[in-house]
């Protein structure tokens, strides 16, 4: 480790470089192509790249700390990167023909997205505040630029700039307390970190200034109560297949880059966070379930429903123990494949002519287009939790470590939780299956969004009926990790 | 014949799905080839089902018989497991023998959306019948939740006025039982190692490791701290009882019988409320014996309050359905009643009751829904006179009748008598409370007769009633023999119960055989150290 830089550095980052070039390329691209859907095209490829290189790094087990320690390539954010490539290939599949029906098919998109992902990657990755920061930043302004990206609607400005200020405003708290940390410490590294901190009392104010801080930020980001209030507006104004992408590679990369921070660089500081962070996962479940139930806007009602997931999810980190570890990373992936299934039903509604946001647009749906309607219940049963879905498994998984530590109470406010959001789930399936079809009712096929489909349904039906291999891959990637 | 013998149970089980995969590739226009196709699969199931009964060895009725065991999820050591005890066979048997008459009965009444509304009966049959074998807990809760969707499904598309209201009550009261006793398993689930650990009786048996086996998780019960069970058992109690419907979980019941079509009626009182009672027989009580003692009194409470309400409301109803709705709560509460009297008498009586309840309700629902077809209406006032112009459905309706208030030669008497007895071992004002419920029983199921069959036939509605035609013969005529069967020759149904019902007597009161008097009444039969201990 003298060295700062080495060659074989370039190895270990090889998919996040290719996902850069990759960006790149398609902004040369984007000059000499006239049609614009190519360019998506393009994106995929880049996208199955760094998959491979992915896989690759996998296969040779390289497991490394490049940079001088600055980043580590480890199951665990391979298992990370995945998720992001993966959600990032979906939201492109079905953008393919929802951008040409919004009139704003730009190459940008396209090479914003793979940047975005570039910062995620880079995210799982970071062991180091530095490296972390970079990486939220470069996702961070690609989405912001993405929510805004019909600029020909109020709505989706309004978006973005309310999601810029926002986000803005709490990477600068998050900052705050990274600066803090690094006062502390006189280091960036998250192990240096956790060393300096556990050398001082639990109630050192700095080290809690520093914690309260990091946490507001990192709540900001998952949208937690109550750091959640741009989610709604954002997610409702963002094209919606970057609401898509939004609601799961971008969650997913703060939560990866949250189970660091607190697994790692502040765990000596465990006692202090678990207590906050239980009351946030208990009025996020809660808060983003009863507000999901008030709304008619599909996209709105999904916005609540993402929050409430995240609360969920905050389970995992509050256990703490190897079942909630590894619920993160599954939930994380589930919830991508069943989350895209949805959001693919939910870009086929928008039509030339009709907004398709409403859950009245969904009306009859069952007698117009069958199977979309049957996948799209499946989804929503999936994303409830019942059994046999994916979603079950999800679930099972972080109700099972709250038990498994002694959580109970949590356990039950959140399987209590679980159990209301399937009124408003059900919402949808009621103006699917027992509403007459109406005019506006239909969807648009492409061939995009078919495949999101396929995938989306493949895998939430078969994680849900044989999760084993699934769990075995998630449990590799956090026992080696942590 | 030896893989079907060995694989008995599951075929049993997921063959009406695999009639429902063919189902779905109908043409949606040809009606009759979709309802002779559901019909048949329902038939043939009830009809692969019958050497489960056959080939049960009732000698070892307490064994659990027909087993199969292959691992499914590794990580978490969970198992297809699946098999039979008496108990169970019971149950098995009663389902499918329900599933085709309820969608016989629904030849005429359904005619929109028949392929999902076939489909989703069909899926209902597959979830009830694992719900019954599953072995492994994880498996079971699995089915149990499974079987909501399409119970929804029928109370919401083919439903009354208020359907969509009672298909979500429904489904949001179940769930939230249910996610609290997904919560009792998980407590168990990782209680169980650290069992294993200590008691190495346990170990030798079921290994060490994380597991989901209803058996290890029985034999466990003897060690389990009485704190911890009785938490569990709070959890599970709250997931069953909402199913039963114990008193006061049962709101959701007669919305959702109301409501439901009639086939959906037959299934949800004829078995859904037995998932409920079944899992008390077979998870709570020798699962947490210790959790069970603390909780009789107030088991026993409800279980009267609710005899005596759900009698009084159904005797109140205008409508001819919801009172029958209401006598399902005052007849669960005779079934929870022996159950929790915790002697042989009593828990033969329950199991035997919930297969009487299952086929007098059942029955009644039938008949109930016929009325409706022909006039649309099932307020009780609207009717009198109607045996003058349908003789034959008098007759039926008045042997339902009779079954369901418990007349002897009829399979009720059978299974409200043993309870009593249980009930006076136990306790003699239990058997009073209970025995007030049997008139107050009694006093409603006859005055709905009177005042639908009997008296003058005033109405014009009603004066060109057509009897029964031969398809509702055929719905109702097994279900008849049935009650004449259990009420003349109850032996081999006692035969397959009381064996595993020993069982979990000596699992709760490990010292009830030993000397304890058995006919005493005014005093508990159990002597006080039983609950000291």
């Amino acid at each position: 480790m003298d060295q700062f830089f080495q060659i074989q550095d370039i190895g270990a980052i090889a998919p996040e470089l290719e996902m850069a070039i990759f960006g790149m390329i398609l902004l040369v691209a984007d000059l000499l192509i006239e049609q614009k859907r190519k360019l998506g095209w393009i994106a995929l490829v880049g996208i199955g790249c760094s998959a491979s290189f992915l896989v690759l790094q996998r296969l040779r087990d390289v497991d490394v700390s490049a940079y001088g320690g600055m980043l580590v390539v480890d199951p665990f954010s391979a298992f990370f990167k995945f998720i992001f490539l993966l959600g990032a290939a979906l939201s492109i599949a079905i953008s393919l023909k929802y951008l040409d029906i919004e009139r704003e098919n730009h190459g940008e998109y396209y090479a914003l997205i793979l940047f975005a992902t570039m910062g995620m990657m880079f995210m799982a990755s970071a062991v180091d505040l530095v490296t972390l920061y970079i990486g939220l930043e470069t996702m961070a302004i690609a989405t912001y630029v993405l929510v805004g990206f019909l600029r020909n609607n109020q709505r989706s400005n309004e978006a973005s700039i309310k999601y810029f200020l926002l986000g803005a405003f709490s990477s600068g708290i998050l900052l705050y307390g990274m600066s803090l940390l690094y006062g502390i410490s006189g280091s960036t590294k998250f192990v240096e970190i956790a060393e300096a901190l556990s050398r001082r009392p639990l109630t050192d104010p700095i080290s809690l200034m520093a914690m309260i801080t990091l946490l507001a930020g990192m709540f900001f980001k998952i949208a937690a109560v109550p750091f959640h209030q741009w989610t709604p507006d954002a997610y409702e104004g963002a094209p919606t297949s970057i609401t898509a992408y939004m609601s799961v590679a971008v969650k997913a990369a703060s939560f990866a880059m949250m189970v660091r921070v607190f697994m790692v660089a502040i765990y000596p500081l465990r006692p202090e966070w678990v207590p906050i962070m239980s009351v946030v996962c208990v009025l996020t479940m809660t808060l983003g379930n009863i507000a999901a139930i008030t709304q008619s806007n599909i996209k709105r009602l999904l916005a609540y429903s993402s929050i409430s997931h995240a609360g969920y999810i905050l389970l995992g980190l509050i256990a703490g123990n190897e079942t909630g570890l590894v619920a993160i990373p599954m939930y994380l992936l589930i919830y991508t494949f069943t989350n895209i299934g949805v959001w693919a039903v939910v870009v086929a509604l928008r039509r030339k002519d009709v907004i398709g946001e409403h859950v009245d647009d969904m009306s009859g749906l069952f007698f117009k287009h069958p199977v979309s309607a049957i996948l799209m219940l499946i989804f929503l049963l999936s994303l409830a939790g019942i059994p046999p879905t994916a979603g079950f498994i999800a679930k099972y998984f972080l109700f099972a470590a709250a038990i498994e530590t002694g959580h109970n109470v949590l356990a039950v406010i959140a399987v209590l939780n679980a159990a209301i959001s399937i009124y408003f789930y059900f919402r949808i399936v009621v103006a699917m299956f027992m509403r007459e079809a109406t005019e506006k009712t239909g969807l648009v096929y492409s061939p995009g969004v078919l495949t999101a489909l396929g995938v989306a349904i493949l895998f939430t039906i078969f994680i849900g009926i044989y999760p084993d291999p699934l769990i075995t891959m998630a449990r590799q990637a956090v026992v080696m990790a942590f | 014949m030896d893989f079907f013998r060995q694989h008995i149970l599951t075929i049993v089980a997921f063959w009406p799905v695999a009639g429902v995969i063919v189902l779905v590739f109908l043409n949606k226009e040809n009606k009759t080839l979709i309802r002779w196709w559901a019909n048949f699969v329902a038939f043939a199931g009830f009809v692969i089902s019958l050497p489960i009964w056959f080939w049960f060895d009732f000698e070892n009725s307490d064994q659990m018989q027909f087993i199969q065991k292959v691992p499914w999820i590794q990580n978490l050591g969970v198992e297809y497991h699946v098999g039979i005890d008496g108990i169970s066979l019971l149950l098995v048997m009663l389902t499918t023998l329900l599933g085709p008459l309820a969608l016989l009965s629904s030849w005429d009444a359904i005619d929109n959306r028949l392929k999902e509304y076939y489909a989703f009966l069909l899926m209902l049959q597959t979830g009830m019948i694992g719900v019954f074998i599953s072995l492994d807990f994880f498996l079971f809760y699995v089915f149990w939740e499974v079987m909501l969707v399409p119970m929804y499904f029928l109370i919401g598309v083919w439903g009354g006025s208020r359907k969509l209201y009672a298909a979500i009550k429904f489904f949001l009261y179940t769930l939230f039982g249910s996610v609290l006793l997904l919560l009792g398993i998980l407590a168990l689930y990782f209680a169980y190692p650290g069992m294993a650990a200590q008691q190495p009786s346990l170990a030798a048996e079921f290994g060490t490791a994380h597991t989901f086996n209803v058996l290890a998780f029985q034999a466990m019960g003897s060690f389990l701290p009485a704190g911890l069970q009785w938490w569990i058992f709070l959890a599970f109690f709250v997931g069953f009882a909402i199913k039963v419907p114990m008193f006061p979980f049962h709101t959701w019941l007669p919305d959702a019988h109301v409501e439901a079509p009639t086939a959906g009626s037959v299934i949800l009182a004829g078995v859904l409320l037995k998932m409920g009672t079944y899992g008390f027989l077979r998870f709570s009580l020798p699962m947490l014996p210790e959790g069970t003692k603390a909780f009789i009194p107030l088991m026993i409470t409800l279980s009267i309050v609710g005899i005596v309400y759900g009698a009084l409301v159904a005797m109140m109803q205008p409508d001819m359905k919801k009172l029958v709705a209401y006598s399902s709560v005052s007849h669960m509460g005779f079934v929870t009643l022996g159950m929790f009297a915790l002697n042989p008498n009593g828990l033969n009586g329950s199991i035997i009751q919930q297969i009487n309840h299952g086929i007098s309700t059942g029955a009644l629902f039938l008949i109930v829904g016929m009325i409706y077809e022909r006039r649309h209406t099932r307020e009780i006032s609207q009717f009198g006179g109607i045996s003058h112009v349908m003789p034959v459905f008098a007759v039926v309706f008045l042997i339902m009748t009779m079954s369901s208030i418990g007349l002897p030669l009829l399979n009720g008497f059978i299974g409200e008598f043993t309870i009593l007895m249980g009930a006076l071992q136990a306790n003699l004002w239990y058997a009073i409370a209970a025995g007030s419920g049997i008139v107050l029983g009694a006093a409603y199921m006859l005055w709905l007769y009177q005042r639908t069959m009997f008296g003058t036939l005033d109405n014009p509605a009603n004066q060109k009633l057509l009897d029964m035609n031969f398809r509702e013969i055929v719905t109702v005529a097994p279900l008849i023999i049935m009650a004449f069967w259990i009420g003349l020759y109850p032996a081999p149904f006692f035969k397959a119960v009381e064996k595993p019902v020993n069982k979990i007597v000596l699992k709760v009161r490990p010292d009830f055989f030993q000397g304890a008097p058995q006919l005493n009444a005014g005093q508990p039969a159990v002597p006080a150290q039983g609950d000291a201990r």
